[in-house]
């Protein structure tokens, strides 16, 4: 019995997804990094604000529209409390953790010059890649790969030495989310603020397993996905220091986001509405709010606690079965194991454990440079939340192990 | 034996297995018995792309009827070639155009037609039907 303060059972019971049986086994759900399940609180939410107020928001003057909109902004307050962010106005509702980077790498195209340079860590997911190859392509800047070593953790001397007067972007996830490597952000951006380059971090891997203090990390950008914190999907944020807001130019044009409208010229509206044109996901924003809410009522702190128990318990029990190689054994790391067994592709593990009812991700993790890195097609990973239990884990290894056997 | 008659033949198959693990064992079986692929067609352009796993086909016109080899870095992946490699292999191109797929239904590994599926069963389907037409074309 793993020794913690939560009671497992009881969180279960939030989540009636874990009743499930698929294939005709209980579910064992263990793609957490890829997206979590979502607790009766937050389900509850979303339904009450389709039976009760759904509305559109700050426009109308009638007392749905007003009660939609106090809820919606009341959300943004939770989670700039949540992420201690300075002001509630520099949190940019987006669709989630892609819009927030690629909002952030399409308005430095107007800040950057010919030979500039952005820099961009090894284990970084495709989706922080493209936008800023698309931004080097526009600008005329380069990009920089900080590497990494064999377990997966940054190379911050290398990273040290790459940062000049050239570099004015630095761009990397506080989570790896193929790897799990917990990166030491707040000495990167502190290096990174030294030459004067702004940091863009992402959180969507970190935000489900650590408590972070914006203000504290000194951040210029941080990102985050409810959907891997036990919201909905569609629905994220773009944390962004005022000052860096009111310089970058608005990203789509649309109704919200202006001031004033004729055909000569617009003027735009003031922060956080400058980059939230159109109709937002207004329910999605809501539910964000009641999943940091929820959360924080399980505790980050025991949160991290007891996955850290999982991670370990899980490692030391797939590391028994033979030829299982891990990938990612970075000294900090969250609740990610990503794994082969010698000769046996990840896709045949994964199909074989589906039947079995338990859910993880093969194949590359939309990390191809990470998979390229350690020349292997992809990785079985396996993904634990705080929901999940030993059992589990006993289940995960049982399923492995048997797998092993059919596929050998 | 006609398209259809293969068909029939491995439904019988599979009907003998009363669990999933029978018929995937069946399957791993398969595919570790696929006769291998010339290393020669194993290129970058014989690559059926919307699968996870890597799956290279080849196919070749010999009187009149078209014989395919196929490889896959994964097992179970190759046990599914196999079974296509089985009915479609040998037969006029004209009849494998006109053939249909109900019989995967049917052997229970539907889950593996879904289009989203990442090993691409229908990616591999419409492959080999698509040589059928560049050689039927041939013929025409």
């Amino acid at each position: 019995m793993i020794q913690t303060a939560l009671d497992i059972e009881a969180i279960r019971k939030d989540f009636p997804i874990l009743k499930r049986e698929v294939n005709g086994k209980p579910l064992v759900y263990l793609d957490n990094a890829a997206t979590s399940q979502t607790p009766q609180q937050v389900i509850d939410v979303i339904v009450d604000y389709y039976q009760n107020y759904n509305a559109n928001i700050h426009r109308g003057v009638h007392s749905l529209s007003q009660e939609a909109t106090d809820k919606y902004e009341l959300a943004r307050q939770k989670i700039q409390r949540h992420f201690n962010a300075a002001k509630s106005k520099e949190i940019i509702f987006t669709s989630g953790t892609t819009h927030a980077i690629n909002l952030v790498a399409n308005g430095f195209t107007s800040l950057l010059e010919k030979g500039d340079e952005v820099l961009v860590s090894a284990m970084e997911h495709h989706s922080n890649i493209v936008p800023w190859q698309m931004l080097c392509e526009r600008s005329g800047a380069v990009l920089k790969v900080i590497p990494m070593n064999n377990e997966g953790e940054l190379r911050i001397d290398l990273y040290r030495e790459m940062l000049t007067s050239k570099t004015k972007l630095v761009f990397c996830n506080h989570v790896s989310n193929a790897l799990g490597t917990i990166n030491p952000v707040k000495e990167m951006i502190a290096a990174a603020h030294n030459i004067g380059a702004a940091v863009l971090i992402d959180g969507a891997q970190a935000a489900p397993h650590i408590k972070t203090d914006l203000q504290e990390l000194d951040v210029d950008f941080y990102t985050a996905s409810a959907h891997k914190m036990c919201g909905p999907t569609g629905v994220g944020i773009l944390y962004g220091k005022e000052e860096w807001l009111n310089t970058l130019p608005p990203y789509q044009g649309g109704g919200e986001m202006i001031e004033e409208v004729t055909f000569e010229k617009s003027t735009y509206a003031g922060l956080p509405h400058k980059f939230e044109a159109g109709t937002p996901n207004i329910c999605g924003g809501i539910a964000f709010g009641a999943a940091i809410d929820y959360l924080n009522s399980v505790g980050l702190d025991l949160i991290e606690k007891y996955e850290h128990e999982l991670l370990e318990y899980a490692t030391e029990q797939l590391l028994s079965i033979e030829g299982l190689k891990i990938y990612g054994t970075a000294k900090q790391k969250t609740s990610v194991i990503s794994f082969n067994i010698q000769g046996i592709h990840p896709y045949d593990i994964g199909a074989i454990l589906d039947k079995l009812g338990i859910a993880v991700r093969t194949g590359h993790h939309c990390a191809q440079p990470v998979m390229d890195f350690f020349s292997i097609p992809g990785t079985v990973r396996a993904s634990f939340s705080f929901y999940n239990t030993k059992d589990e884990v006993d289940s995960l290894v049982a399923g492995v192990n048997k797998a092993r056997q059919m596929l050998v | 034996m006609t398209i259809k008659e293969i068909q029939e033949e491995i439904v019988d198959e599979f009907s003998l297995f009363e669990d999933w693990m029978q018929r995937y064992e069946y399957m791993i079986e398969l595919g570790k018995s696929l006769p291998l692929i010339d290393e020669q067609f194993k290129t970058e352009d014989n690559i059926i792309k919307g699968c996870q796993s890597k799956v290279w086909v080849h196919a070749e016109l010999k009187d009149d009827k078209l014989y395919f080899t196929a490889d896959s870095d994964a097992i179970i992946t190759k046990g599914i070639i196999a079974i296509l490699i089985r009915v479609f292999s040998g037969q006029p191109p004209r009849d494998i155009i006109d053939a249909d797929t109900d019989f995967i239904d049917e052997i229970g590994l539907k889950e593996h037609l879904s289009p989203t599926r990442a090993n691409g069963l229908v990616s591999m389907i419409k492959q080999l039907k698509l040589y059928a037409v560049a050689y039927q074309t041939q013929l025409n």
